[in-house]
């Protein structure tokens, strides 16, 4: 059996691969499928034909999209068993409920009212037709829904108890699993950044016929559902956004001090701003972390404990303790994770020697502590630190996207308004180059969520380390190089026919 | 109102519900047929747009009754998830690769700079339906075969063999499987066009295409069913778990249920009754008799492998260690609020219905594919 850092660290780069191409595709679609079906709402109100070709214009970059987004979304669900398969029995019991509903409740509505979407204009009737687009939209946002649900429960675990006899954990109270306040957030704050995307997508596209002064009157009325559309959703975007970080304070202090470079906790914490963090900075060094930032005061207390002057604890403070402010180190909490540890195989060796008294002691033992039983696997502390440069700049680079889109969409919606926008090229250009600036923003985020969770599969309970399945390296490596080449020249492909497309035009439809 | 039910029932529901998403998944497979029945039944490139769009108004549904299957299995049956998919590492992940590229195929094919021209979009459609079919079949005979796994005390699970599953590939039952499961998918594709498709010349061909699968198929059918049926099979004491070996096991748990040897048996006549009138009265409702028969055969032959203390996973390096419903299964808890989820499948059925009936209510020409600027 092999379980060295060498195959946690080619597993989880496989799982990177797979995610972070995943979320090069699904984001759109799940903004698009509402942006046709409202265009495609219009036409069936006005029985106006030209939206009904503006729609179907969309709904064609749609579906080029969509497959790949399909393609690798199977895969991540499939990994979770060939990749992490100590994962997969120890969580699975929980985990595994919202994937299967997922398919049965999303998935299942997605794809079969996706062939009326695209063959069926001719074969069923307006309303028909319209309710199959709206279906479409509304089962790719349910399919996010369940998977954010299932991801939500690994940044705070909730709704479940550990069984020592079959060594997992096991789910008791479902509610609480679907209501879980990170999965709420983290939902919406998804999807809402989905909808951001897709307008920008829209945006852009429309802003590049304009500027090449053609498909004038589709690129103007794409552009006025696109900017209304991204204004509301971005408003959205960041009222979850908020929520989002409040709930990483309260669950994941370690991310939250590692996306704002905070090593030393204070009370009136501020936001950075903007900085460069210094490269030979390390854990406990009391080093100012940064060669320069500009701060923004009391932002990080009110962000992440809604008052200016709550203590939001440092990296050092995390990992050393602070004893002022109640915070329990991560020394603490190994050792008693290791008690835990020990308990379980006493338990498990008392209940096999038929010794009762003895394993009930065992099982006593380690109910005390096994909220982190999980540190008892960490060799050392400083193993508890996920990388800051890493989860800092991702982090301030979604931020900082996000704030620019706002602002474009607010300047693209009010120029539309007055029909002024044809005449901006500084903001058609704007409007042109945000977008590979919406897709950056999107694999930040999720290098946010899933690195700054680090070291952690779940929160506190379960090491990545432990979480891999019991395979070679090599045989990982070898999956890991196939599957780069293949999503490469598929996104090759994609991004090609998807070129084609638009330059071809609207001109097909109209 | 639900006190009453026990762990056990919804062990067995759910594996029945598993065994029907195998049963609706040999059925849909007929998908994977037809892209392999692409150039034999397709001599011209309008012949052949045909035949892709009509498969690709299906695709997706044979995808996703496979992404549900993954689904059910992690939920229900997690130890099985973490073992098989965690140890039988190189099968599983040849399948995904096959059914990644067939995902793209469909919708790239035709679009123009689409890089690596049709005919390579065609051969990943070709993998998928060939190679893709072929090691879900094998992977599917292991669960008769066995695999190379252990469990420890903390049922935490690793494979014993290097080749981490592609040993399985060297099993004449699993290779059996495979191919049998290559030559059902392409009459389902027979069946199938004979019912979607207008057109004179593929009807034609289709026939000839049915005869010859339908030659193939039968006696790996008979093979795989008579061995699964009368081999020695592991099974498990109900009080002390331990692991044994009993002869013609599968055979005693069929025929010690009527009605599930009654719907096999009903399955298997309703599965020649649609070859027979698709060749001989060249009915064109032979792919419903057809469709029907395979789930039911389907799955009951996998239903019976996990029922009355059956080990439906056995291991081949420690006997003990193999996965029963009981053994692999999720909490009662977890089960139960899934099982109240599943009252839902009905309703999906349903709607799935009305749509393929919405979309198929017309026979597909070429002169329609000519018509729609955006076919495949």
């Amino acid at each position: 059996m092999e379980n060295t850092d060498l195959l946690v660290d080619w597993s989880r780069a496989q799982f990177a691969l797979t995610a972070l191409y995943h979320w090069l595709f699904v984001p759109l679609t799940l903004g698009l499928t509402f942006i046709v079906a409202i265009m495609e709402t219009i036409y069936v109100k006005t029985g106006n034909e030209w939206w009904k070709k503006t729609t179907k214009f969309w709904m064609g970059l749609l579906a080029i999209n969509f497959a790949v987004g399909l393609a690798t979304g199977i895969i991540m669900e499939f990994e979770f068993g060939t990749n992490w398969s100590n994962y997969s029995w120890i969580v699975g019991d929980i985990f595994g409920a919202p994937i299967a509903i997922e398919g049965l409740m999303a998935f299942f509505m997605e794809s079969t009212f996706f062939a009326i979407m695209f063959f069926g204009w001719e074969k069923v009737s307006k309303r028909m037709h319209l309710t199959s687009t709206w279906l479409v939209a509304l089962g790719s946002n349910l399919s996010a829904l369940w998977i954010l649900v299932a991801n939500g429960w690994m940044q705070h675990p909730v709704g479940m108890k550990f069984n020592p006899d079959t060594a997992r954990n096991e789910m008791d109270n479902f509610a609480e699993v679907f209501f879980n306040p990170n999965a709420v957030s983290k939902f919406l704050h998804t999807i809402s950044s989905g909808y951001v995307l897709a307008s920008l997508f829209v945006i852009a596209i429309s802003s590049w016929y304009l500027i090449k002064k053609r498909d004038v009157l589709f690129a103007k009325r794409s552009i006025l559902v696109a900017s209304s559309f991204g204004l509301l959703t971005s408003i959205f975007l960041l009222a979850s956004g908020d929520d989002s970080a409040f709930n990483v304070a309260q669950k994941q202090p370690m991310k939250l001090a590692a996306m704002e470079g905070l090593y030393n906790g204070e009370s009136r914490a501020g936001i950075i701003f903007a900085g460069v963090l210094d490269v030979d900075k390390d854990i406990g060094d009391k080093k100012d972390p940064f060669y320069f930032s500009l701060e923004i005061p009391n932002a990080l207390s009110f962000l992440g404990y809604h008052a200016l002057d709550a203590f939001v604890p440092g990296v050092d403070d995390l990992v050393y303790g602070n004893e002022k402010h109640h915070v329990e180190s991560v020394i603490s909490k190994m050792e008693k994770g290791k008690i835990a540890l020990q308990a379980l195989t006493d338990y498990k060796r008392f209940k096999k020697e038929g010794n009762m008294v003895e394993a009930e002691k065992s099982r006593k033992l380690f109910e005390k502590y096994q909220s982190v039983m999980g540190y008892g696997y960490l060799e050392k502390p400083e193993d508890a630190v996920p990388s800051v440069p890493l989860i800092f700049y991702s982090f301030h680079i979604m931020v900082a996207s996000g704030s620019w889109f706002l602002l474009l969409f607010i300047l693209t919606l009010y120029f539309s308004m007055t029909n002024a926008l044809a005449d901006k090229k500084w903001l058609l250009w704007a409007g042109l180059m945000t977008l590979p600036m919406g897709y950056l923003a999107q694999e930040c985020g999720w290098i946010v969520a899933e690195a700054g969770r680090q070291p952690w599969a779940i929160q506190d309970i379960l090491p990545v380390g432990m979480a891999t399945s019991n395979i070679s390296t090599t045989s990982v490596q070898i999956t890991f190089w196939l599957f780069a080449v293949l999503f490469t020249g598929l996104l090759i492909a994609e991004v090609k026919i998807m070129l084609t497309q638009i330059n071809i035009g609207p001109k097909g439809e109209h | 109102m639900f006190d009453s039910i026990t762990l056990n029932f919804f062990q067995n529901y759910w594996w029945l519900i598993i065994s029907l998403l195998g049963g609706l998944f040999a059925f849909m497979s007929f998908v994977q047929g037809g892209q392999t029945l692409l150039y034999t039944l397709g001599k011209n490139d309008d012949e052949r747009n045909l035949i892709i769009n009509s498969l690709g108004r299906k695709w997706e549904l044979t995808f996703t009754t496979l992404v549900m299957f993954g689904g059910a299995i992690f939920a229900a049956f997690p130890l099985f998830y973490a073992t098989s998919f965690g140890g039988a590492y190189y099968v599983w992940m040849a399948i995904l690769f096959s059914f990644i590229i067939q995902a793209v195929s469909y919708e790239y094919r035709k679009k123009p700079n689409n890089v690596y021209g049709d005919r390579f979009y065609e051969k990943l459609l070709y993998i998928n339906g060939s190679v893709g079919v072929f090691l879900i079949g094998v992977a599917l005979g292991t669960l008769y075969t066995g695999g190379n796994f252990e469990v420890n005390e903390m049922n935490l699970s690793h494979w014993t063999q290097s080749s981490y599953g592609l040993e399985a590939l060297f099993n004449p039952f699993n290779i059996a499987f495979g191919f049998m499961l290559i030559f059902l998918s392409r009459i389902g594709a027979s069946l199938y066009f004979f019912n979607n498709l207008k057109n004179d010349n593929i009807e034609r061909r289709v026939i000839n295409t049915l005869r010859n699968n339908n030659r193939l198929f039968l006696p790996l059918f008979l093979y795989v069913i008579g061995y699964a049926l009368f081999k020695d099979t592991y099974v498990y004491n109900a009080s002390t778990l331990v692991v044994s070996i009993e002869s013609m096991k599968l055979f005693h748990n069929l025929i010690n249920h009527y009605i599930l040897l009654l719907i096999f048996i009903v399955g298997i006549l309703l599965f020649l009754y649609s070859i027979f009138i698709a060749i001989v009265k060249k009915s064109k409702k032979a792919i419903w008799f057809y469709g029907i028969g395979i789930i039911l055969i389907v799955t009951i032959f996998l239903f019976i492998l996990g029922i009355d203390n059956t080990i439906y996973y056995p291991s081949l390096s420690d006997m003990q260690s193999s996965l029963s419903i009981e053994n692999s299964s999720g909490s009662y808890y977890t089960l139960f609020i899934m099982s109240i989820v599943s009252i839902l499948i009905p309703v999906v059925l349903t709607y799935i219905y009305f749509v393929w009936r919405s979309i198929d209510n017309k026979k597909m020409t070429i002169e329609e594919i000519k018509a729609d600027p955006h076919h495949y």
